[in-house]
């Protein structure tokens, strides 16, 4: 069976004509990835600065000053003494006064002196988990340094210290471009290709197609170029955004990232294929693209919660996000400079995703009407 | 000489420099059925529009049950009904819940609309479909349905919009059959149809085209005065001749209208 | 050899037949009308013609050719017009032509002299650069039919064309028609106008999935076997009810200032001067009616039941 140039350049010609005449829907391609590209550079930050803290000294000594001293000068918490009782502190989580609350013992000074350790009791407001893990990290470390200032030599058996490679300002944007490239990708690719074909169906203009001698690989190759295209030009708008707006470093190589990044393209117009398939109308269509690929891509690709601290069971339906791939790989060339040895396995997940998900819909691609 | 029903003298509908309806003159008796006949872009719509309130005339007279379409456009629509082939029933609800439904946007209480379901459950035989959803209703059984939510609220002009193009022909006679039936209840029927065999079923006949009457009678006298068979042979006859007389064809813009 | 070759076909959905048998031959080079109702089954097996839908039973072969086995074949001969608007209405109608004559590879010299054609007949061409969305009904239609014929195919396929047309346009849709069987193109048209059989070589009559009548328009009329009267009369109400009453009346039919009166019998002279009095006068002409295809439908699916 061999496949006709003219007629797959002909389907891919008329998809071009449909995408430049809706302009609106264009204008929300381009748009949408600026609009997300700044909610998670700029709103959705998870930099955590100047975090009110509640201080019970029962100490007041002067060691214990210099401790809270410690936390004021940190650029990461904003302390204030308490006076109230102990057992209403957790009214100031409620009324949101407080995220973290320090209580220095009586014996805070005398323990200090004659014993190996003492005690020192920190409560974080943990209703946002996330938040509550990166407070809990950064009283570890102003603690540290404190220890540190007294030339106290920790009674652990090796100093615990990590230094921040590649991301040394922990910046959420170097973070989340990468990611949006990869969400906006899927989105144009996967839901705009199943809601172009499903709204042939729906008009009825598949069934004027179906009736010329198309042969259904022909119908997918002209439908899918153009959207390459458009995913394409989309992630170089998101890159320059970010490289330009975010000051996003790129330490790897452009062509790499280029051909890597047809690689998930494909990937995600497969997955629309197949979503296509499925659906009669278009709204269907977008409500199973949407289900399928959006909330998953945001939610469990790593893009905003990293993978390592999910549930077991989530953690492995993660394999089954291509984004999961696309992300280590963009983050990998563009924050670390990866090389493509170092990034085979991905790439191997990916193309045995689109392999599988190709395979599946061209299979099931109706010729004929039949349900 | 029977009531007069609906009553338009020199009546005129402009749209910027486009004469949609051009000094139209008509009275239509009640319990009459009177059939609106019309290429697309005649005016048919324009003038129905007027006639339901819709729209404001740009000049002349005209009224609906004695109600004046210009100051009682809102007695106006309470006092007709509408009926389609793409009559709006919600496919996804039981013949019941449609009638509960449409009662209900007429404002009808409670008790007058199960008067009425009762006696569209029996007069047009759907009793047993009371709890069938009207997606499973045969398309004969739809269009009983149609009409029998157009004459909840008792309305005394009903207009019909192709009421059964595409049915077979013996639920369009049956449909036929309530619709004189209602007739003798003293209601009005208007209807606008391309489809010339729902033509022979009215009273007398309007053809516009071009915003004006180029012909009013009954079918059977219009058919022999211009010995032809059949209506669509008179309508086809009668519009080329007016579109002959023109020398510069209208153009399809206005189509959108109708 | 038959154009079009018919044994059998069965087609259900979910367990509900559309289809239920039908048998039916289309000759080569004549109009063929399938006349039913919506929900006959029309559109299923015009579908099935076009391989489409594939038969739960029987059989259909094109040009000799089965439907489930020679599909790209069949699909280059045969040019189909689906039932709704199926073009792209965001394209104009030009770049709608062009992409179907791509579709159907037809080569670039025979394109632009199948275009030229096309828009003659259509009347079209002022209108190339409009968007198809934004045509009238008629100018839709064809537009849909030049669609169907930009490979010069030699079975035109055509489902419900004139649905909601206004009668100018049907008229001059049908005389198109006509223009393009004079060259030799075999055309299937369905309708649910029973008036439009007229206009057709030959029809069948299609009720609840099965064909109940096969043959030329007179024939079929011919096969009425009641007598038919058009009534006139003061009060048509009372002379509906009265006829009605009568037992050699099979049906009335009101039909506006006139009633339809099919009898069992021919009635005599006598038989309408009786009538005339003991209707109190209301009875005032009667004249023989030719019987419609709608009455003859009406007919043949009576016998059927």
């Amino acid at each position: 069976m061999s496949l006709s140039k003219d007629r797959i350049s002909a389907i891919a010609r008329k998809e071009f004509f449909h995408i430049i005449y809706d302009f609106r829907t264009l204008f929300i391609i381009f748009l949408m990835p600026v609009v997300q590209l700044i909610i998670f550079g700029y709103a959705l930050n998870l930099e955590i600065q100047r975090v009110d803290m509640a201080v019970v000294d029962l100490a007041r000594s002067t060691q214990s000053r210099k401790l809270v001293g410690q936390f004021s000068g940190s650029k990461f918490f904003r302390p204030f003494f308490y006076q109230g009782r102990l057992d209403d502190l957790e009214d100031l989580f409620k009324s949101r006064e407080a995220k973290v609350a320090m209580v220095i013992p009586f014996d805070f000074e005398r323990k200090l002196q004659n014993e190996t350790s003492v005690q020192v009791q920190f409560l974080v407001d943990a209703s946002d988990a996330n938040a509550a893990i990166l407070i809990r990290n950064y009283c570890n470390q102003v603690i540290m340094d404190y220890n540190e200032n007294r030339g106290v030599k920790l009674p652990l058996p090796f100093d615990l210290r990590s230094t921040i490679l590649f991301n040394p300002e922990l910046k959420s944007s170097h973070f989340f471009v990468p990611g949006v490239i990869a969400m906006i990708l899927i989105m144009i690719s996967a839901l705009l290709t199943s809601i172009t074909i499903s709204r042939e169906k729906e008009t009825g203009t598949m069934e004027q197609i179906l009736v010329s001698p198309v042969r259904p690989l022909e119908i997918i190759s002209g439908k899918v170029i153009p959207y390459i295209v458009l995913a394409f030009l989309d992630a170089a708008v998101i890159l320059l955004v970010g490289l330009v707006v975010f000051k996003v470093p790129f330490k790897g190589s452009l062509f790499l990232l280029t051909g890597l990044t047809v690689l998930y393209i494909l990937t995600a117009l497969s997955l629309g294929l197949l979503i296509s398939t499925q659906a009669r109308t278009q709204q269907v269509a977008m409500m199973m693209a949407l289900l399928i690929t959006l909330l998953p891509t945001v939610m469990l690709s790593g893009l905003v919660f990293p993978i390592a601290s999910m549930p077991k069971l989530l953690q492995y339906l993660t394999y089954l996000i291509p984004a999961r791939y696309f992300l280590l790989i963009v983050r990998g060339i563009m924050l670390k400079g990866s090389v493509f040895s170092q990034l085979l396995g991905p790439c191997f997940f990916l193309a045995l995703l689109t392999l599988i998900l190709l395979g599946v819909s061209v299979k099931r691609f109706n010729m004929n009407l039949e349900r | 000489m029977p009531e007069i029903s609906v009553k338009t003298e020199n009546l005129v509908r402009n749209f910027g420099s486009f004469v949609a309806v051009n000094q139209v003159n008509i009275e239509v008796y009640q319990k009459e059925i009177f059939g609106f006949l019309g290429a697309n872009g005649a005016g048919k719509t324009t003038m129905i529009r007027m006639l339901c309130g819709l729209l404001k005339p740009s000049s002349g007279k005209a009224t609906v049950g004695g109600l004046d379409v210009y100051r009682q456009s809102e007695q106006i629509k309470r006092s007709i009904g509408y009926m389609s082939q793409k009559f709006s029933l919600y496919e996804d609800l039981t013949v019941e819940e449609n009638i509960n439904f449409y009662g209900g946007i007429y404002d009808l209480n409670q008790k007058r609309i199960q008067k009425k379901r009762d006696e569209i459950f029996f007069s047009l035989g759907m009793g047993d479909y009371a709890r069938t959803l009207t997606y499973d209703l045969p398309l004969g059984f739809k269009q009983r349905l149609a009409l029998g939510c157009a004459l909840l609220h008792d309305p005394r002009i009903l207009f019909l919009d192709e009421p059964t193009s595409g049915v077979d022909p013996k639920a369009r006679r049956d449909f036929w059959e309530i619709i004189h039936q209602t007739v003798a209840l003293g209601t009005t029927i208007f209807v606008t149809t391309h489809f010339m065999e729902e033509a022979e079923y009215c009273h007398r006949v309007f053809i516009m085209d071009a915003g004006k009457i180029i012909a009013l009678d009954t079918p059977t006298k219009l058919k022999n005065r211009y010995k032809k068979k059949s209506m669509q042979e008179v309508f086809v006859t009668l519009v080329e001749k007016q579109q002959e007389k023109k020398t510069n064809p209208m153009p399809d813009s206005n189509d959108k209208m109708s | 050899m038959k154009v079009i070759e018919i044994t059998d076909y069965c087609k259900r959905y979910d367990g509900v037949a559309a289809v239920e048998g039908v048998t039916l031959k289309v000759e080569y080079g004549e109009l063929f009308g399938l006349i039913g109702p919506d929900g006959a089954g029309k559109t299923t097996l015009l579908r099935a013609i076009c391989t489409l839908l594939t038969p739960d039973e029987g059989k259909i072969l094109v040009m000799g050719k089965d439907v489930t086995q020679s599909i790209m074949d069949i699909r280059s001969l045969v040019g189909y017009m689906p039932q709704r608007f199926s073009l792209y209405q965001d394209l104009s109608v030009e770049q709608n032509l062009r992409f179907f004559a791509d579709l159907f590879g037809v080569t670039e010299g025979k394109r632009e002299r199948r275009l030229l054609q096309l828009f003659e007949f259509s009347r079209l061409a002022p209108f190339k650069k409009r968007k198809a969305g934004e045509l009238s009904g008629g100018m839709k239609q064809k537009l849909s039919l030049s669609c169907a014929l930009i490979h010069t195919p030699e079975i035109l396929v055509l489902d419900e064309p004139t649905y909601g047309v206004d009668p100018i346009s049907r008229q001059e849709f049908w005389e198109i028609l006509r223009s393009i069987q004079k060259e030799k193109t075999t055309i299937l048209v369905s309708t649910a106008y029973m008036d439009e059989a007229d206009l057709c070589d030959r029809v069948a009559l299609m009720h609840q999935g099965k064909i109940t009548m096969v043959g030329t328009p007179e024939k079929i009329k011919a096969s009425f076997h009641y007598h038919l009267y058009r009534l006139e009369g003061k009060d048509v109400r009372f002379l509906r009810d009265f006829f009605q009453k009568l037992p050699s009346v099979r049906s009335t039919q009101l039909f506006g200032d006139t009633v339809h009166v099919s009898f069992c019998k021919k009635p005599a002279l006598s038989d309408w001067k009786n009538w005339q009095r003991d209707s109190r006068g209301n009875l005032k002409r009667w004249a023989s009616q030719p019987p419609s295809m709608e009455d003859v439908f009406m007919e043949s699916t009576e016998k059927e039941r």
